[in-house]
């Protein structure tokens, strides 16, 4: 039987059962009223098909690797794969969704990007796809992330990208969104606003989700080479808002042997008053355009997160995490700062690969699971750690 | 009769509307600038409930919903001081803020004691018309309390006319797609407030966004029933060491 508790798609309206929607001003409604009426015409568009599939093979990198991870699955005993979003061009899985939107933004005329960014890695995308195309670029980012992400803040500068600080509230990510959002309703004819996450208003999740499903979607194809099968046991993503858990889960969402664990920031400890774990401590309410579960306080105020990584430091998540965390559908773990630094000292050491910070929260979990001898776990590795060095080396030894 | 229409049946021109945040600058000062804008010449009040991301807001309005809840405004803080406040103030008050604190002080709950404390109408710009429609307007309207909605230069005609026959009170007419407290000059789009006066509404048009001296007040009352000032509002506040000499000094360059 179909039931709101099994379906994880949208509807009309923008909804994942109880959460979701489009809570925005009048000003906004225009442009996100053409996006809900033209994404899924142009997305799916032959024409808009070829090029995007054209730039993720021949600019992003795609399809990325699913590589077998013997000395981490030799310790858990259990089979890993780790997809290697850490591949794609600009070192992580943001590249996929901007890709897409950039296509889109073209197709609606508008001549104008902007971009929130945490940790740097989405303004980065953004900042590379607007220079392949040729559009102006505006990236909003919190004073604080500016100042714990400078490589990106180079990267996006060099790529021709105006850096905007957000020096309003927690000056996080949070924040960049406000000021991005309050841009685009001051310029609302010839600006297009590139979320980079899972979250604003109808139709952003679903569009963002769509763009990124791309992951899981290979991961399908690989597995099925690799071990005659196209379903894992287990799919493990970090989630912040929640892009590349969204991408990771989103072909396994009605296979229900597929275990899904989407890891959440913990921050100094789950009751430390520095967390980013949305699902632990956050309660339904509006933020950035949808209903979702959010960190706020007995008046409903939006709490300002704490995480060591700028990309998990936000005080939501997605509308289509709060509906796999409330039917069940997937499992919310949390690993500590302190956690995610050790999983990224050990799997830089054990495979070779020094993964983001935000990757790394995904790593630590799998210390805390058990696992049966005949699983598969794909854990995406969605982002390379370049930008997390100067963090990094406080902790080297 | 609700005030808001009791002053439209009396006032048709020139009605001044002026925004203030609850708990700014001090905490205690809700009341004080409650009557001071009473004393000087306003004709309605919107009051802002502080929020922590008022995304519809520019920096003056965001700074002073820092500051009221830095000095602990909340929502059931504010329903005690107006409590006190409708002894002494009959101006129209309308609240105005965002959905997350009313959903977490609880939406009936928030109807039902706006009501009880004289409160005339609720402006939330993140409320859009789809989920007011389905899920909220009863409760709105079996407690007497209007419900204005925004529409902008962008909001096509046929729109403009739906949002019209949902909306009570008045019709809240952004002036130029913006935040509040923008400078994008306001005497220019007197063809699209003509528009909206040829349009024939139910509702009364009340212009806001950059309305900010008696240039902007006029240019915006000549084709609609009167304006609405923020951001000005709460800059003549910033450093006030006397609310009521400030307000009076500020709504003199308005309407004098």
């Amino acid at each position: 039987m179909t039931t709101i508790e099994n379906v994880f798609s949208v509807d009309q309206h923008g909804y994942y059962g109880d959460f979701g929607g489009a809570f925005i001003p009048e000003m906004l409604y225009p442009n996100v009223k053409v996006l809900q009426e033209q994404y899924l015409k142009i997305m799916y568009d032959p024409a808009f098909q070829k090029a995007l599939q054209q730039l993720l093979t021949d600019y992003v990198g795609r399809p990325t690797p699913l590589f077998l991870a013997e000395r981490l699955s030799e310790k858990h005993g259990v089979t890993i794969y780790l997809k290697r979003e850490d591949l794609c061009h600009t070192g992580a899985h943001k590249i996929n969704n901007t890709v897409g939107q950039i296509l889109l933004a073209e197709r609606l005329g508008k001549k104008r990007i902007i971009a929130e960014t945490g940790a740097g890695q989405h303004g980065v995308a953004t900042a590379t796809v607007c220079a392949l195309k040729g559009l102006e670029c505006i990236v909003y980012m919190g004073e604080k992330d500016i100042e714990r992400q400078a490589p990106n803040v180079a990267r996006m500068q060099m790529l021709g990208a105006t850096v905007i600080p957000a020096t309003s509230g927690s000056k996080t990510l949070k924040d960049a969104t406000n000021e991005a959002i309050r841009d685009w309703i001051n310029n609302p004819v010839d600006t297009h606003y590139i979320i980079g996450s899972v979250v604003g208003p109808h139709p952003y999740p679903d569009m963002v989700a769509r763009f990124q499903s791309i992951i899981s979607q290979e991961i399908k194809k690989q597995l099925l080479q690799k071990t005659g099968s196209e379903l894992p046991t287990h799919v493990i993503a970090c989630v912040g808002g929640g892009s590349n858990a969204a991408g990771a889960f989103y072909h396994f969402l009605d296979d229900l042997s597929v275990q899904l664990i989407a890891v959440e920031a913990a921050g100094c400890g789950i009751n430390s008053g520095m967390s980013a774990a949305t699902t632990q401590l956050g309660k339904p309410g509006i933020l950035h355009g949808s209903k979702s579960i959010l960190m706020q306080t007995d008046d409903g105020q939006v709490v300002e997160p704490h995480s060591i990584s700028a990309g998990l430091d936000y005080p939501g998540i997605g509308p289509l995490h709060a509906h796999l965390f409330k039917t069940g559908r997937a499992t919310f773990m949390s690993a500590t700062d302190d956690e995610a630094l050790q999983a990224a000292f050990e799997i830089s050491k054990t495979e070779g690969i020094i993964p983001a910070l935000e990757t790394a929260h995904a790593f630590h979990v799998l210390n805390n699971m058990a696992f049966k001898k005949d699983d598969v776990v794909v854990i995406c590795l969605s982002g390379r750690g370049d930008k997390d060095l100067s963090t990094y080396m406080k902790y080297l030894g | 009769m609700n005030r808001i229409d009791k002053l439209f049946a009396e006032k048709k021109q020139n009605v001044l509307n002026v925004y203030c945040t609850a708990g700014y600058p001090n905490l205690e000062s809700t009341v004080e600038v409650l009557a001071a804008l009473q004393a000087n010449g306003a004709n309605i009040i919107e009051l802002g409930m502080p929020y922590s991301d008022p995304l519809a807001d520019g920096p003056v309005i965001q700074q002073s919903n820092m500051v009221a809840l830095h000095n602990g405004m909340s929502i059931p803080l504010l329903f005690e001081q107006l409590k006190e406040a409708r002894a002494t103030i009959s101006l129209p008050i309308i609240l105005m803020g965002y959905m997350n604190p009313i959903l977490q002080y609880g939406l009936e709950n928030f109807c039902a004691t706006a009501a009880a404390v004289g409160i005339d109408g609720i402006i939330l710009p993140d409320l859009p018309m789809y989920e007011f429609e389905t899920a909220y307007k009863q409760l709105f309207e079996k407690h007497n309390l209007k419900f204005i909605f925004l529409v902008t230069p962008e909001t096509s005609e046929e729109r403009v006319r739906k949002i019209d026959s949902l909306c009570s009170g008045f019709l809240y007419a952004v002036s130029s797609s913006s935040t509040t407290g923008n400078n994008k000059a306001i005497t220019n789009q007197s063809a699209y407030f003509k528009k909206l006066q040829a349009m024939n509404l139910a509702n009364p048009i009340l212009v806001g966004f950059g309305i900010k001296d008696k240039p902007t007040f006029q240019s915006a009352c000549q084709y609609t029933n009167g304006a609405i000032i923020g951001s000005a509002y709460i800059k003549a506040l910033e450093n006030s060491t006397d609310i009521n000499a400030s307000t009076k000094e500020f709504l003199n360059t308005v309407l004098a």
